[in-house]
């Protein structure tokens, strides 16, 4: 097991690497700097490069870039003026999180409901309505989904705020529209592995030793089944934090998302250089954690250390 | 030997039981031999969800070939006398805020999306197959080292890179195609290579070898007709991903620039506006989640179909 969290870690450490690099090297060789357009003269603009070290050569702004970051920090953005990066996603980070784990909180309850009940009631109309809504909930991109939930329930029915976070009335909407994917690929999911479950040699022993059936369910097939769910974790937490771009660009949510979106136009370079490092390390964190937890939940990894 | 032992004479006439010859062919089942694929389209034209969604990816396609050519307008022309214009009879899906005609620009859309789509997926898949093939077949240090970097770059969210790569191009199609498949071959490399390892040991194999057939060959010729149908269903399952993605990085305004279009990029201006005029956003929309629809569908199927080991799983 200790060899196995060792291995995951060197890779994880190198993934960051990979990316950190990988940002580096593009930003440093993208077209276009974020000084034009601004009302400046040639010589403030070579103060400025000056100023933010861009006149070195490249290995000494590598070199200053990685120990930077080994701080804890991610460079000034270039648009917001003496801000740090750090500052930026300090300020924004709590929004985005709020608005995810929210999200991924209601496709994990509404995933597993959904899929449990489609796989005891298998061939019903339960199941169909569970089959039908996933097909679909993996069909319509959270963009569209969004617009639509917005249209409908804010600006027709005008049962919900149309934007912006201020309470919980704000965050049904956009968590609904971020989590629809994921509670769709959830329930699919857990439906199949639980029909694999079910027919399994000791559910008939639980059964046959007089177990009630709720106990059947809860004790030997639900926490059985449960298991490929946390493999898909590590994904799912990607697919989230991508759809936040959009989401929070929609429903106004001042996260992360949208300043990353935002510095995308801006060409703001140290603003998104920074944000996808910390997208990054976060993402791998993440994968990490699961692929851990997953070791120690199946006993047949931690053996292989595969 | 064994007959001795048991002292059996198999030439004796009475140990068999004589039967004539019409009888005798009654119970031989003759049923013509079915190929593989055969077989597996036999499956799916039985199955009518997989033949509607066929359907209306086909009428899509078609009319994104000759959608623009059904009305005189052009996608790109302005015209102020005709903006903002709900679908009518001569405007079929309306006009947007410059006057352009929607329909024209929606299948003009959706060439550039549909393109992309089935371009970035095959182009995935070719690439997975060849290195994944290498990968399980050669086994040892290449396998290794090609694995570390497969591990590596899979912690990376595909749209992250995208965003990266797009913002270091000049926005188009080409542009957009090397994006998605920077990082995008990684998931059919594992694929390929894991059902390779599966295979590589079997007799057939060793019957190619031992017939002196190349390394190449083997994999080219044996290995990979073997998971052609498994591939095809993963290509088939990974279009929808596609064309999300192209939609995707088109809304956050990275793909897709005007006065190019697609249905992503048509759903990004349908928003700005959506609140006056809803059908201009709702009309990509559409698109882009039937599309996908369909062909999330349409891959089910084919995967029922192709892969008769998985059937009934995953639905």
């Amino acid at each position: 097991m200790v060899n196995y969290i060792f291995r995951r870690l060197i890779i994880s450490l190198l993934t960051v690497w990979v990316l950190v690099t990988a940002v580096f090297i593009l930003v440093r060789v993208l077209p276009g700097d974020p000084f034009t357009g601004e009302k400046t003269t040639p010589e403030i603009k070579a103060n400025m490069m000056k100023y933010y070290g861009f006149d070195k050569p490249l290995h000494v702004q590598y070199g200053r870039y990685i120990v930077n970051l080994m701080k804890g920090d991610l460079g000034t953005s270039l648009k917001y003026h003496n801000k740090k990066v750090t500052d930026i996603i300090a300020q924004t980070f709590p929004y985005s999180a709020d608005l995810g784990i929210r999200a991924l909180l209601f496709a994990l309850i509404a995933g597993l409901c959904l899929g449990i009940n489609a796989a005891l009631n298998m061939g019903k109309f339960w199941d169909y309505f569970c089959i039908i809504l996933a097909i679909i909930g993996v069909s319509v991109p959270d963009f569209i989904l969004g617009s639509l939930l917005q249209y409908v329930f804010a600006l027709q029915l005008k049962w919900l705020p149309v934007a912006r976070w201020m309470g919980f009335k704000y965050t049904i909407l956009p968590v609904f529209a971020l989590s629809l994917y994921t509670v769709a690929l959830i329930t699919r999911l857990m439906r199949v592995s639980m029909l694999e479950v079910i027919n399994q040699d000791y559910v008939t022993t639980a059964e046959a030793k007089g177990l009630s059936s709720f106990e059947v369910v809860w004790r030997h097939q639900i926490r059985n089944a449960i298991l490929p769910v946390v493999t898909v974790m590590g994904p799912i937490t990607a697919a989230v934090l991508t759809g936040t771009f959009v989401i929070e660009m929609i429903f106004a949510v001042p996260g992360m998302g949208k300043f990353y979106v935002q510095g995308i136009h801006d060409l703001d370079y140290s603003l998104i250089l920074g944000m996808t490092v910390f997208y990054g390390v976060f993402l791998v964190a993440a994968n990490f954690i699961v692929d851990i937890v997953y070791g120690f939940v199946d006993p047949r990894i931690r053996i292989t250390g595969k | 030997m064994v007959n001795k032992m048991l002292e059996i004479d198999l030439n004796d006439i009475s140990l068999y039981e004589n039967i004539a010859r019409d009888e005798k062919d009654l119970n031989i089942v003759v049923r013509p031999s079915l190929s593989y694929w055969k077989d597996a389209w036999i499956r799916l034209s039985k199955n009518k969800v997989a033949l509607i969604s066929l359907g209306v990816i086909l009428l899509y396609i078609i009319l994104a070939v000759a959608g623009p050519y059904m009305t005189p307008y052009d996608f790109k022309s302005n015209n102020p006398d005709a903006t903002d214009l709900l679908p009518n009879a001569q405007h079929w899906f309306g006009t947007d805020s410059l006057g352009r005609d929607m329909w024209e620009r929606i299948w003009m859309g959706g060439r550039v999306s549909l393109m992309i789509g089935f371009v970035v997926t095959t182009i995935n898949t070719f690439i997975g197959v060849v290195i994944g093939g290498i990968s399980g077949y050669f086994g040892g240090k290449l396998d290794m080292f090609i694995m570390r970097i497969i591990d590596v770059l899979y912690g990376i969210p595909t749209i992250i890179v995208a965003i990266l790569v797009m913002m270091l191009l000049n926005s188009g199609i080409a542009s957009l195609i090397i994006a998605m498949v920077i990082i995008g071959w990684i998931g059919s490399a594992r694929f390929v290579r894991g059902q390779i390892l599966q295979l590589k040991n079997l007799e057939f194999v060793l019957a190619a070898k031992t017939l002196g057939a190349g390394s190449i060959r083997i994999i080219a010729m044996h290995l990979i007709p073997n998971i052609m149908g498994l591939i095809i269903t993963n290509l088939a399952m990974a279009i929808p991903n596609a064309i999300f993605t192209e939609a995707f990085l088109s809304y956050i305004g990275l793909g897709i620039q005007p006065p190019q279009t697609s249905w992503g990029q048509l759903a990004r201006i349908g928003a700005t506006v959506f609140r006056a005029y809803p059908y201009q956003l709702f009309i990509p929309a559409f698109f882009i989640s039937t599309t996908m629809l369909a062909l999330n569908l349409f891959g089910d199927g084919l995967r029922d179909a192709l892969d008769p080991r998985l059937r009934g799983r995953n639905k």
